[in-house]
């Protein structure tokens, strides 16, 4: 009897992870369709045309360059901005941290519609024009908040004393945080800017309110629907999903490493 | 000696503030600030008294707000039957696949947010599998639809965001003294008794947060209610949308933005007060 109840729980949960995966396999299945009409929503034949030539679109080409390129300066930023205040919540008791983690917390706790329109009206008062700095701007906003919460819960409860032990030793400042700072923060920071990225790569709603007339690679996809939707989009995002599960990989094999070598320091 | 001593001292007390001043002073400008406007740009109507905007909000679009709150609470409840069981398995159960099996949960979603909700378009359509399947075992009439309905919607909102439900209440399972369930069984408490009275109460906390974020973006979505849906299942985020970007009505746009967000912020805090929310960060 209990072995069956463990049973069912398991085979529940992997149905559940296949309710996950689901319409995953049906995006790289249908990266190798090739569509009757502009629309590829229904199978038709085997074809690996659209492998071969996925830069075919130069429009969908333009709009990932620009995701990237938003998604590059985003997350360069944000992840300054937000390992510094993660920084200080760890290091230091000061008056007013209360309110700065409820200031971090509050983006997230803000729908995304609301974000997106509140900004533009921004923009709208100021009569500034939306386009390239404004997307930029607002991917910083809400990624600041992801970036200093995920580097926080990964450096709290640190050993801080270890930057005095250097410094009484004689490091420089420079030095300390060089050879003793950085490395304790550094895996936080790398899943910290991994999140901020994908979620800046991913953003729709956020954007749609103040991307003007540019068009990221998620505005790409839902103007799509309209026009016309190839096999490269799905080509596209089986690709995104390679590389981050290479990118994935790689830093659970570095974090592994980084691990050991401390283990085996401190032994 | 004692000059340098507090010299030292004072850039210590300053230090958290300078730290902290680039990324809070963007929150101030690029978030705070944002919402004082919105809630400007709601009251600034060309003609009539000031809450005109809302007035036309509420009266006009109240069944938005209304289908939208229910729509996420469905899904938020439809997430949590679904990620909780999963989330107990990897935590419970996962042993050396722990983290493969986290790793697994997250990966779906590292596709494009707007692919994935096509796909369920490609899977849901007319003359997709899903419902070539369920006309071949009579559950669904020759003319039935799958796309369009009220359950394309509320399945796309609890897939795009059952992984907040998942992740937090992981968290909690995770933290879990196993001694305290072996206790509970060695004292004959059944397993499923050991459960309730064990493992269940010290989960709630995820299991609060996980709502909360689930519930958060789920009625603020458009995207769903948009792809899977029919003009009958739009939400409240539609209306925004087309406000602010179509029909440029600003004062009524923001002001529903703004009601909105007023909701969900009470909700969010009455939740909090009875629940607390030290594990939502």
């Amino acid at each position: 009897m209990r072995r069956l109840g463990k049973w069912f729980l398991d085979g529940y949960a992997a149905l559940v992870l296949a309710y996950l995966f689901l319409p995953i396999f049906v995006i790289i299945l249908y990266s190798f369709n090739k569509p009757a009409g502009k629309f590829n929503f229904v199978w038709k034949a085997f074809s690996l045309d659209a492998w071969h030539n996925p830069f075919q679109y130069p429009a969908l080409v333009e709009a990932m360059k620009l995701s990237i390129r938003v998604a590059s300066i985003s997350t360069l930023v944000a992840t300054v901005f937000g390992t510094l205040i993660a920084l200080a919540l760890c290091r230091y008791r000061f008056r007013g941290s209360g309110v700065v983690g409820l200031l971090l917390v509050l983006p997230l706790t803000t729908p995304e519609v609301v974000l997106g329109s509140s900004l533009l009206s921004l923009f709208l008062d100021l009569n500034a024009p939306t386009g390239f700095a404004t997307i930029v701007i607002a991917h910083i906003m809400f990624s600041v908040s992801y970036v200093a919460l995920t580097v926080r819960a990964r450096i709290r409860g640190f050993d801080w004393t270890l930057e005095e032990a250097a410094m009484d030793l004689g490091a420089t400042p420079f030095r300390v945080f060089y050879k003793v700072t950085l490395p304790i923060i550094a895996p936080g920071i790398v899943a910290a800017s991994m999140l901020a990225f994908a979620l800046s790569l991913d953003d729709f709603i956020i954007t749609l309110f103040n991307a003007g007339s540019r068009i990221t690679y998620p505005l790409y996809v839902y103007g799509a629907r309209r026009a016309a939707f190839p096999a490269q989009i799905n080509v596209l995002a089986t690709a995104i999903l390679l590389a981050s599960l290479l990118l994935l990989g790689a830093t659970v094999l570095w974090q592994h490493r980084v691990e050991r070598a401390r283990a085996g320091g401190a032994g | 000696m004692a000059g340098a001593g507090s010299a030292s001292e004072r850039q210590n007390r300053l230090a958290p503030y300078l730290l902290v001043a680039p990324g809070i002073l963007w929150l101030l400008v690029f978030f705070v600030l944002p919402i004082v406007t919105l809630a400007q740009t709601s009251v600034a109507v060309p003609d009539g008294p000031w809450y005109e905007a809302f007035r036309k909000a509420l009266s006009g679009y109240g069944t938005h707000f209304l289908r939208s709150f229910e729509y996420a609470i469905s899904a938020t409840l439809m997430a949590l039957v679904l990620g909780y069981p999963l989330a107990y398995v990897i935590a419970f159960r996962g042993g050396k696949l722990k983290n493969l099996l986290l790793g697994l949960v997250i990966l779906p979603f590292f596709t494009t947010f707007l692919v994935r909700t096509f796909a369920w378009k490609t899977i849901l359509n007319d003359s997709g599998p899903a419902a070539s399947v369920l006309r071949e075992l009579h559950l669904l009439s020759p003319d039935g639809r799958l796309l369009d309905t009220t359950m394309a919607v509320l399945g796309g909102l609890t897939y795009n965001f059952v992984p907040f439900m998942i992740l937090p209440i992981y968290v909690s399972l995770e933290k879990i003294d196993r001694r305290l369930v072996e206790a509970a069984e060695d004292l004959y408490c059944s397993p499923a008794r050991a459960f309730f009275k064990v493992v269940l109460p010290l989960s709630l906390p995820g299991v609060f947060a996980g709502s909360l974020l689930t519930f958060i973006p789920a009625a603020g979505d458009f995207i769903n209610a948009q792809l899977l849906g029919s003009p009958n299942q739009q939400m409240i985020g539609t209306v925004i949308q087309n406000q602010f970007l179509e029909v440029r009505d600003y004062p009524l746009a923001a002001s529903l933005s703004f009601v909105l967000m007023i909701v969900i912020t009470l909700g969010v805090l009455a939740y909090a007060r009875v629940l607390g929310t030290e594990d939502l960060a």
